[in-house]
């Protein structure tokens, strides 16, 4: 019963729960949902696609988390996507024959470079001006698609340089897609980061409390720069993925409510909104929790634009169960059965 | 020095003149540039074209006041045009009633989203933000075409016109939404609960421990909220007769720019409607420019309206700390 009551607690129960969920529901009703495919040297398959675009959204979360264990929010997220998906395609540019104008590795560069300005930007709003995140990051939000217009003249841009799809689909030869290696190394890089420095400490510390965290004689100024920063480079990368997935850089849709998911991704993952402690491995079963109902939701024949209303639901669910007051409701209806049993 | 910081710094009216200001100005160079600036119609179209946002303005105020925030705003207003459409295209209720079933259910909205803001204590942006999800699935629920609005009493109202001045009409949507404005400030300065909502978003703390009804001062204001939602969206079927899911995408933060760019402080507290008026009209303003200039893109609008919200964002921050270093001195 003690062991129940730990696994029900653990921050990983509810993605788990909600995961395993999906995966039976989909066992059942969707045919052919396990089967994976080896072909040419590749895997196909339902689970390989959901992990495949899983990839962009736990890359972005990762950024979000840590936005967010300060006690802070970027939902500039969506509008950086396309400005690192615009800067990119236009730096490669749209040349019929497939030659590209600059290097892929340069252009990518360049990109993150300017996502990372952006975050930049956000960080000085935030803790350089003390703006609130939420409106400090609106500012972007509403001016970060005109600026990806304006990059491409408000044109999508096409790439035919065949190299570029290979961030978001597949190295001819590799097994797997290039996406689940990058959001493997990324996480392993924030992982090192965590287990060499105190940074992630410091950002818990500043979420819990950070006029203590200031007397305690952290920089909390730089601290939360530095978080919005990494968010900026997040982005940054996520938006390389998704161009590359359609080979096109489309300022008006690209990441669309990407950050939405992101923050649900967060939340869902046991990190509460407040901030404070966080947890790394939550947020990314949560992104990939997240990417399988989005895909089971479109194997059932839900169209993209009548989605919101399950998400809706699924956010308001989360945070009830994070209230305080249910909470307090569960608990007390366990210690009163607890009571009746004695 | 003193002095200035202490009388117009410190004034309530600073960043209310700084607003007015502003939209003379970029009236008067549009004046200089443009003849069409100079025909009375042009002022008034500001009015017919930005009726819905004035509207959804009022509602965010309301709820900016209190440290809150509203993000749906413009789902909902999809959700009324569509409901509307809907009724009034496939039952044989009359207009009438069904703009009135069309409110109730924006304050019905607001009430639920209030509700679980107060009761459990959750972010406003979390849940204003589902409620957004909500609101935009179920108008693709509902239909994913574009429903058209033959019903000729609505379109008679839509296409009434009131002159002002001979050659200066506005329409019925620019007059209701003028009326609300009007309505919503009275209620603000006069009565408790324009008071409830000032002393809440001061401090809410302090507010529940004067005795104030917080919880309820909250729940009626997210309603509030809901209601403008529900008039901006009558207002919006008015202009577009139909109804359509990406109907005003975007429109909360077009709102929120506003009602910033009138004055009000995003962390609560104050507000000044009549300010938040002049935030729509500059936008129109913008739009307005760009339409008349001809070869600039409407991107460029957006990227106007980010740099002015960022330009009075942080004016209100240098406000607010010279406002303290008033207090201090003192």
């Amino acid at each position: 019963m003690n062991k129940f009551r730990k696994l029900i607690s653990s921050h990983l129960f509810l993605p788990l729960f909600a995961l395993g969920l999906l995966l039976i529901f989909n066992a059942f009703a969707t045919p052919g949902f396990f089967h994976i495919q080896f072909q040419n040297g590749q895997l196909f398959g339902r689970i390989i696609d959901i992990l495949n675009r899983a990839s962009v959204l736990v890359i972005l979360s990762l950024g979000m988390t840590f936005v967010i264990a300060t006690g802070g929010i970027d939902i500039s997220q969506g509008s950086v996507i396309a400005i690192s998906g615009a800067v990119c395609c236009s730096l490669i540019g749209g040349a019929g024959d497939g030659t590209a104008r600059m290097p892929l590795v340069l252009a990518c560069l360049i990109a993150v470079t300017v996502c990372m300005l952006c975050g930049v930007w956000n960080g000085f709003l935030v803790s350089t001006l003390k703006i609130q995140p939420m409106v400090a990051t609106l500012i972007l939000m509403t001016a970060g698609r005109g600026i990806a217009m304006l990059i491409t003249a408000g044109q999508n841009v096409p790439v035919y340089y065949t190299p570029f799809t290979y961030i978001g689909n597949t190295i001819p030869g590799s097994p797997l897609p290039t996406t689940i290696y990058l959001a493997i190394g990324m996480v392993l890089l924030v992982v090192l980061v965590q287990k060499k420095t105190s940074v992630g400490l410091f950002i818990q510390t500043v979420g819990i409390n950070s006029k203590a965290a200031h007397g305690s004689g952290l920089n909390v100024n730089s601290i939360v720069f530095l978080v919005y920063i990494f968010s900026g480079i997040c982005a940054g990368i996520a938006g390389l993925m998704d161009a590359s997935m359609i080979a096109a850089a489309d300022p008006n849709n690209a990441g669309l409510n990407m950050e939405l998911d992101a923050i649900l991704a967060v939340a869902l993952g046991g990190t509460l909104l407040s901030g404070g402690k966080y947890y790394i491995s939550g947020s990314i079963i949560g992104a990939i929790t997240i990417q399988t109902l989005t895909t089971t939701l479109y194997a059932l024949g839900v169209s993209s634009e009548q989605l919101p209303v399950c998400k809706a639901l699924v956010v308001i669910l989360i945070c009830l169960l994070q209230s305080d007051k249910v909470k307090r409701l569960l608990e007390q209806r366990s210690y009163r059965k607890a009571v009746d049993q004695a | 020095m003193s002095w200035i910081r202490k009388n117009i710094l410190g004034s309530r009216y600073f960043s209310f003149g700084i607003t007015v200001t502003l939209f003379l100005l970029l009236y008067a160079v549009g004046m200089a540039n443009y003849r069409g600036f100079l025909k009375p119609q042009v002022f008034c179209n500001l009015f017919i074209d930005n009726a819905a946002l004035i509207v959804a303005t009022i509602g965010i105020t309301f709820v900016l006041l209190i440290g809150g925030i509203d993000i749906s705003i413009g789902s909902v207003v999809a959700l009324t045009c569509m409901t509307i459409a809907q009724l009034l295209d496939k039952t044989n209720l009359s207009a009438v009633t069904v703009t009135v079933l069309a409110l109730a259910m924006g304050v019905l909205f607001g009430l639920l989203q209030g509700w679980l803001i107060a009761e459990f204590n959750m972010q406003p942006f979390i849940v204003t933000l589902a409620g957004q999800f909500f609101a935009r699935g179920l108008t693709a629920i509902i239909s994913r075409d574009t429903i058209d609005i033959v019903n000729p009493a609505y379109t008679a109202v839509a296409s009434a016109r009131i002159y002002l001045a001979p050659k200066a009409f506005v329409s019925v949507g620019a007059v209701i939404a003028l009326i609300a404005l009007v309505i919503a400030a009275l209620v603000l300065k006069y009565t408790r609960f324009g008071r409830n909502i000032y002393a809440l978003g001061g401090s809410e703390g302090s507010a529940a421990l004067m005795g104030l009804p917080t919880r309820r001062t909250k729940i009626l204001t997210y309603m509030v909220s809901g209601f403008c939602s529900a008039l901006a969206g009558v207002i919006y079927s008015l202009i577009m007769l139909s109804g359509y899911p990406l109907h005003a995408v975007g429109m909360e933060m077009d709102a929120i720019a506003s009602s910033v760019i009138g004055g009000t402080l995003m962390s609560g507290g104050v507000a000044f409607l009549p300010g938040t008026l002049f935030g729509v009209l500059i936008q129109g303003i913008i739009q307005t420019f760009i339409t008349f200039q001809g070869t600039l893109s409407a991107w460029w609008t957006r990227i106007i309206i980010a740099l002015l919200l960022c330009l009075f964002i942080v004016m209100q921050t240098l406000i607010v700390r010279s406002r303290r270093r008033i207090h201090a001195e003192n």
